[in-house]
């Protein structure tokens, strides 16, 4: 049972904060650390993995820390984001190389390529590869001591649906055997499929962190923003004013728009038809403004 | 433990990348063609052969391997961070770092002391004597050459621009105008040592031995130890 410890880590770059305030404990199971991009992931990945300092806090493995200890990476497999390996030599020897550097030999390298499939091309050099076998061959590399915590960063760019699910299974496995992984994905779905425990990181800072029920939730029942057009945004407004599935409304003259905030989703859909009806006023346009992801999350770090 | 077969084995497969491996041998193949031809039209002549071997060989090639070789053994796997399979692992770091460094100078000497040794022989000359000489001092000079770039590749993404600017313009250029710049220059400590086989007056450093021996431990232990610091809080950060 090993655990890696994030506490009230923060980590800038010059003026940039890059992780902001961060506590959370990472156990045994699959975790998901969901964010989107520029959110913090890597820079709390390589954090975890001995790759950074933080500039505040500490990051601890099993209480004991992490940075400048190269001890832990008897315990610790990565598999970076970055493409980049020995490109010149064959997938074989690559992961033979990362056996033996941890004190293992041929048999080690053998079973980690079969674990992920490689086999077949184990003979071509990397540089030939496509960016899924990189994948898997970097995933080997992290696999060869058998690791009691595996953290990843994006595993599944680049790979096929086929490869995806196989790695899936391979981390689910893992999971249920107890030991401790953590991977890092900007895809709601992704992470729901495969954690049972999701960690929520948005523009540095910790948004959420449950079950994906919990997070699904937290994320229909965010306010929903609408820009509507109508006949009469004037009398619109104040029509739905009253109503509380309406949290906000702002008017914009200049270009016809008025902007609402509805916080009870299902309620709102069904009024805003009906007061304008009532009211004789004629709905041109009604959109969305924010569905993408970033604004689901940064509603979630507000909350 | 200070040599990891494994780390030595990357890192020589690094440095003798098929490209690398050409440019390499460049410069002794043209030192060891420019010795037969002079052989051939001057014979054998001391001054000769010490021109070229300390001019060309000493001067010019040693270092230029050396950059080559030095920043060749770390640099390129940290500028893509292909280094991280090689950091993640319970090896200290100074093992690396030393591991690196024999082959650096394994490298370095097999490309410039060796070729050193038989441009030497080839120009004949005073009893083989200078090529020994000139030999050994390429020798000595691929340690501290080695460690030196080494550590530059630890530093800096442009080590090659700033190893070839120490060796061409401050030890080349400066060291034979400004008389200080001499005495900060690996080339003159390695000088100094092979003016103790040389004998005779054709290889002269501007160095005391004594004081070469110290510089040399010095910058090669110094840098040496850097280079391990440096790795151990080696940073991975997200693309910016
Ligand atoms: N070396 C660096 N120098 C300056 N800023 C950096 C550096 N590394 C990361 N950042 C900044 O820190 C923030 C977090 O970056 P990080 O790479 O951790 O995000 P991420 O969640 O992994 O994003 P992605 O999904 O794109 O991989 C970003 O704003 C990024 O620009
Ligand atoms: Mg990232």
């Amino acid at each position: 049972m090993t655990t890696i410890r994030i506490d009230s880590v923060s980590r800038w770059f010059g003026n940039v904060v890059a992780v902001n305030d961060v506590t959370m404990a990472i156990g045994p199971g699959v975790t998901g650390l969901l964010g989107p991009n520029g959110a913090g992931k890597s820079t709390l990945i390589n954090m975890m993995a001995g790759f950074l300092s933080p500039s505040t806090g500490a990051v601890t493995l099993d209480g004991v820390r992490i940075w400048r200890n190269e001890q832990v990476y008897k315990q610790i497999g990565l598999v970076p984001e970055r493409e980049a390996m020995y490109d010149f030599l064959t997938g074989r020897e690559f992961v033979l190389a990362n056996a033996e550097l941890h004190g293992l030999g041929a048999d080690a390298a053998r079973k980690a390529l079969a674990t992920v499939e490689m086999e077949y091309a184990q003979n071509r050099r990397i540089s030939t590869y496509s960016k899924g076998m990189r994948q898997r061959v970097k995933m080997a590399s992290a696999l060869v001591h058998e690791p009691d915590v595996l953290l990843l960063d994006e595993p599944f760019n680049g790979m096929d649906p086929r490869q995806r699910m196989h790695l899936m299974d391979l981390l689910r496995q893992m999971g249920a055997a107890g030991r401790t992984v953590l991977f890092s994905s900007h895809i709601l779905e992704e992470v729901e499929q495969l954690a049972a425990h999701i960690e929520v990181i948005v523009a540095g800072r910790h948004a959420a962190s449950g079950d994906f029920r919990k997070i699904r939730r937290l994320m229909t029942d965010r306010p929903h923003h609408y820009a509507v057009r109508s006949s009469d945004d004037r009398a619109l407004a104040s029509a739905l004013i009253a109503d509380p599935s309406t949290a906000g409304l702002e008017l914009d003259r200049r270009d016809g728009i008025l902007h609402i905030q509805a916080v009870d989703f299902a309620r709102f859909t069904e009024l805003l038809p009906r007061v304008a009806r009532d009211h004789g006023i004629r709905l041109y346009e009604v959109s969305p403004s924010d569905e993408s992801l970033e604004s689901v999350f940064s509603y979630l770090v507000a909350a | 433990m200070l040599y990891h077969p494994t780390v030595a084995r990357l890192t020589q497969r690094a440095i003798l990348g098929r490209r690398r491996a050409l440019i390499l041998l460049l410069l002794p193949v043209l030192l060891i063609v420019i010795a037969i031809v002079v052989r051939v039209l001057v014979g054998a002549d001391d001054e000769v052969t010490a021109d070229l071997l300390g001019g060309f060989a000493l001067a010019t090639m040693v270092p230029l391997i050396g950059v080559i070789a030095g920043t060749g053994a770390i640099g390129p796997e940290i500028d893509d961070s292909s280094i991280v399979y090689l950091l993640a692992k319970p090896v200290p770091r100074p093992t690396i770092i030393l591991t690196k460094l024999t082959v650096a100078v394994g490298v370095t000497a097999a490309f410039s002391a060796l070729p050193t040794l038989v441009a030497g022989f080839i120009l004949g000359g005073n009893g083989s004597r200078l090529a020994v000489a000139y030999a050994l001092a390429a020798a000595v000079a691929s340690v501290a050459y080695a460690a030196f770039f080494l550590m530059l590749g630890t530093i800096s993404r442009h080590a090659v621009v700033f190893g070839l600017v120490y060796a061409l313009v401050w030890e080349a250029l400066l060291g034979s105008l400004v008389d200080g710049v001499k005495t900060l220059s690996i080339q003159q400590w390695a000088l100094a040592v092979g003016e103790k086989i040389g004998q005779g007056g054709h290889v002269v450093s501007d160095v005391a031995l004594p004081v070469a021996t110290v510089l040399l431990v010095v910058v090669t232990a110094g840098a040496t130890w850097f280079a391990a610091q440096r790795l151990r809080s080696l940073t991975l950060a997200g693309e910016e």
